[in-house]
């Protein structure tokens, strides 16, 4: 174990220079450039650029010539019929593409239906006005989570098939097999209770995994953002919303509708409150892990870019060596908040179905 | 600038909130050991309840 720690602990080194790399590469661009580049606001929009998803996977941008390094992804447009076409068609955002007599442009991350020079109409709020097709299109986020769910397929498949032949798991199934038994001990049994408990493992099992697995992949200088985007995890809470409505008995939607042992006009108070307090559990969990994330990466990115801000006051040596140690620092704590994030989200969960299957019972 | 202040209010809150689940955590660890496991649970508990509400009212600042 400490071998593997150690092994995770240099390739995290090796990717936070190499980001470092990528960053003062584009900075010395700017200055070759010679142009009055404000750089503070450069590196907010490079941050904000980060944590929104793309419809190409840029890896990095070399400064000199503005060149994207990456691969384009496809699009998949629902209009007046299917469109697909690859992201290369828009030069990252720069052109129009064209796809059955109809032309799309990219403007702020989302694509619009325009003209053939690529027009967008806005309205006095300055918002286009231009047509949204149906956005379905495998992008960056989308890559992150197919990658996570058929990394999760395979080793809990080769897990679950090396029980077959011997009871004690091999490679990689010897880190995973007391995670699960952790999973199960200590969050699904003790909250839900014995009796209920197994019906509910396969959610939480995945919920913790798929999270831990895209937080960690959010610490790679790939630029995944996936739980640090709202639409993710709205639809994670929502997963555990409907399974703890589904899995309501019947003391469950008596102590929200008719609370039992007040008085009735208590009752009636009580009730709006119960219900507002059923859909606020969902929005804490979705806007915890968002923020987290998010805020996570802002940090990271934010001390990765101390080496350019800096170097005028301190030097390049100095600027540099202060920015990779709190980035260094901040990272590890990463890795903590990535662990306790899947961990919280999947033991409110628990908790929460615990609350909705638990029987009373009334003297 | 207000939303800076309410920020700031917010971490105010936060932290006050934090540092009282996580001192008196601690008393209790420190009373009883052999509990360590389910207060460090129940801590993280109401520590992620807290993290929940200030991260909603920074959102809904924003």
């Amino acid at each position: 174990m400490p071998k593997k720690l150690t092994s995770l602990l240099s390739i995290l080194t090796l990717f936070f220079f190499s980001n470092l790399a990528f960053a003062s590469e584009s900075s010395e661009g700017e200055q070759t450039h010679g142009g009055a580049v404000d750089t503070q606001e450069e590196i907010t929009a490079y941050i904000k650029h980060h944590l929104q998803d793309s419809h190409d996977f840029t890896l990095f941008t070399l400064g000199e010539s503005g060149k994207h390094i990456g691969f384009p992804l496809p699009v998949i447009l629902w209009d007046d019929g299917l469109h697909v076409f690859m992201s290369s068609k828009f030069h990252h955002g720069t052109t129009v593409a064209e796809s059955k007599g109809n032309h799309y442009a990219i403007y702020h991350g989302k694509i619009y239906r325009t003209n053939a020079e690529g027009e967008l109409n806005f309205d006095e709020h300055h918002h286009p006005t231009n047509v949204r097709p149906l956005d379905i299109s495998i992008t960056k986020n989308v890559v992150g989570m197919l990658f996570a769910g058929f990394l999760l397929i395979y080793l809990f498949g080769s897990l679950a098939k090396s029980y077959t032949k011997k009871s004690i798991p091999t490679g990689v199934g010897r880190v995973l097999e007391p995670l699960v038994i952790y999973v199960r001990d200590e969050m699904a049994r003790p909250n839900i209770g014995d009796k209920y408990y197994e019906r509910y493992m396969p959610f939480l099992l995945t919920a913790f995994f798929y999270i831990w697995i895209l937080n960690l992949l959010g610490l790679t200088p790939l630029g995944f953002n996936v739980t640090g985007n709202i639409a993710v995890t709205v639809c994670l809470a929502l997963f555990t919303f409907i399974i703890v409505q589904f899995s309501g008995k019947k003391d469950y939607w008596k102590h929200i509708f008719w609370m039992p042992g007040v008085p009735i006009p208590m009752k009636i108070i009580l009730m709006p409150i119960e219900i507002l307090g059923m859909l606020t559990k969902p929005f804490a969990l979705l806007i915890r892990l968002f923020a987290n994330i998010t805020a996570g990466h802002f940090v990271v990115m934010s001390l990765i870019a101390l080496s350019i801000t800096m170097k005028a006051t301190f030097g390049p040596v100095a600027a540099t060596g202060m920015s990779l140690a709190l980035a260094l620092f901040i990272t590890v704590i990463e890795l903590l908040v990535a662990f306790l994030q899947a961990y919280i989200f999947t033991m409110l969960s628990a908790l929460f179905i615990g609350m909705a299957v638990e029987e009373h019972d009334h003297h | 600038m207000y939303n800076l202040i309410g920020a700031g209010l917010i971490v105010i809150g936060g932290g006050i909130g934090l540092g009282q689940i996580g001192g008196k955590a601690m008393e209790g660890i420190a009373r009883q050991p052999e509990a360590a496991g389910k207060i460090q649970t129940a801590m993280i508990i109401i520590g992620a309840l807290l993290e929940g509400l200030a991260f909603g009212a920074l959102i809904l600042g924003k």
